[in-house]
């Protein structure tokens, strides 16, 4: 019964970000769902950011796969529960890392976001190439909205860090 | 009873608003990171801005687009706050991009994202399931931009003698304008009763304290309020909207359904 859905997730295992092409669509959470439904397969992703750009590109893609792959499936945007980057999974962390990104701490859940923005930064971000924990933010925002820019002061080198959402 | 759908408009309209006059940085910043930044910032806006305008359309039927609902209305329909379409400097200044003030940008800002993480957390809470999802996003993204905005507004406060200075002469000629948001338009009040929209006024003094809070540290004062309140979210605009709605609509206008 679930042979469709079985499928469409082999299609999309390895599909990746267009923008940090190490890490896939599942690893960061954008895939959300593949389920039978009466009318077929739908494939069901979650944007991160409102307004990231790569999103259409994302969809593009999924369509793509699953039409080269021969499979007929509709792909259905989903909001809710938003996106968070505490989807990601260990193994796509450590991808980030080595890949220069630094990966994003966990959203801090015993605050409200309202406190959040009033709270003075917390854990130190290490620096994803020498791994020095002795950083400073350049920048809120970075080369995209999900990242910052930060300088490690150990090793010189500026990098992102994938910020926590 | 569903969301009113001039509520809708109104968070869309603000969203998309503050998301234009914000892009107008963009290769113009006073320093790259703060091009990439408020460029950033515009992104999201105009990311929420579409989420919404998508659910107004869906429930305007019909014909509606969320592409519709933003280049194809003309300022008279915009129900943004009057605030955000204020060119980025003082009073009785001119257009070029020269004159463009950056202290203007981070007061309102500030202002605006600190109204706006009040106002998305409450409407988490939403009985319309399709808001809430939506603030549950832009929650998140806001918050980004109330610290992007304290953070700026704390160092040019406390900064150079010039940059207190500019910084104080945007928070006189911006504050006055955030009155607006204590008052209710028929489509807020609608969105009250209805249980999907927020009470704002219920907002105000968190809003005031977090604000005096940010002004006191920034070692800037905040002016007494009195005169006339502005009335942008019922579509009385400043000349200001059309010079920017003519710059965001122009393309779309001058070819109707073009793609690309």
């Amino acid at each position: 019964m679930s042979s469709n859905v079985d499928k469409v997730w082999a299609t999309l295992e390895h599909l990746t970000d267009p923008e940090i092409p190490v890490v896939t669509l599942r690893e960061l959470g954008i895939l959300r769902d593949v389920r039978e439904t009466a009318d077929g397969v739908e494939v069901v992703i979650t944007p991160t950011y409102s307004g990231c750009p790569a999103m259409g590109q994302i969809e593009d893609d999924v369509r793509a796969s699953l039409e080269q792959a021969g499979i007929a499936a509709r792909v259905i945007t989903q909001l809710a529960p938003a996106w968070t980057t505490d989807w990601m999974s260990d193994e796509a962390k450590e991808k980030l890392r080595k890949y220069g990104i630094a990966p994003p701490h966990h959203t801090p859940s015993d605050v409200s976001v309202v406190k959040f923005v009033r709270r003075a930064d917390t854990a130190p971000v290490a620096c994803p190439l020498c791994g020095s924990s002795n950083t400073v933010v350049t920048s809120q925002f970075g080369s995209t909205a999900c990242k910052a820019l930060y300088r490690c002061l150990s090793c010189q080198e500026p990098f992102d860090y994938f910020k926590p959402y | 009873m569903s969301t009113p759908i001039d509520y809708l408009l109104h968070l869309a309209d603000n969203a998309v608003v503050l998301g234009q006059r914000n892009a107008e940085w963009c290769g113009h910043g006073p320093i790259l990171e703060e091009d990439l930044a408020l460029a950033n910032v515009s992104l999201d806006l105009i990311g929420q801005a579409r989420l919404l305008y998508q659910r107004a359309a869906e429930l305007k039927g019909g014909d509606a687009t969320e592409d519709k609902l933003a280049y194809f209305r003309d300022a008279h329909e915009f129900r943004n706050y009057t605030l955000l379409e204020l060119p980025h400097h003082g009073p009785l200044v001119g257009y070029a991009a020269a004159d463009r003030d950056y202290a203007t940008t981070i007061v309102r800002n500030f202002l605006y994202s600190t109204l706006m993480v009040l106002v998305w957390d409450k409407l988490l809470q939403s009985k319309d399931a399709s808001l809430a999802a939506i603030a549950a996003k832009s929650l998140k993204e806001t918050s980004y931009h109330l610290h992007h905005s304290r953070d700026w507004l704390v160092r040019l406060g406390d900064g150079t003698e010039e940059s207190h200075a500019r910084a104080q002469a945007a928070v006189n000629h911006l504050m006055p304008y955030t009155e607006e948001f204590w008052t209710t338009s028929p489509a807020e009040g609608a969105a009250v009763a209805a249980g999907v929209g927020i009470d704002v006024w219920a907002l105000r003094p968190e809003w005031d304290a977090m604000v005096n809070e940010a002004l006191e540290e920034a070692t800037l004062t905040r002016p007494n309020f009195h005169g006339y309140v502005t009335e942008g979210k019922v579509g009385l605009h400043s000349e200001h909207l059309s010079y920017l709605l003519g710059e965001m609509q122009g393309l779309a206008r001058a070819h109707p359904n073009a793609t690309w």
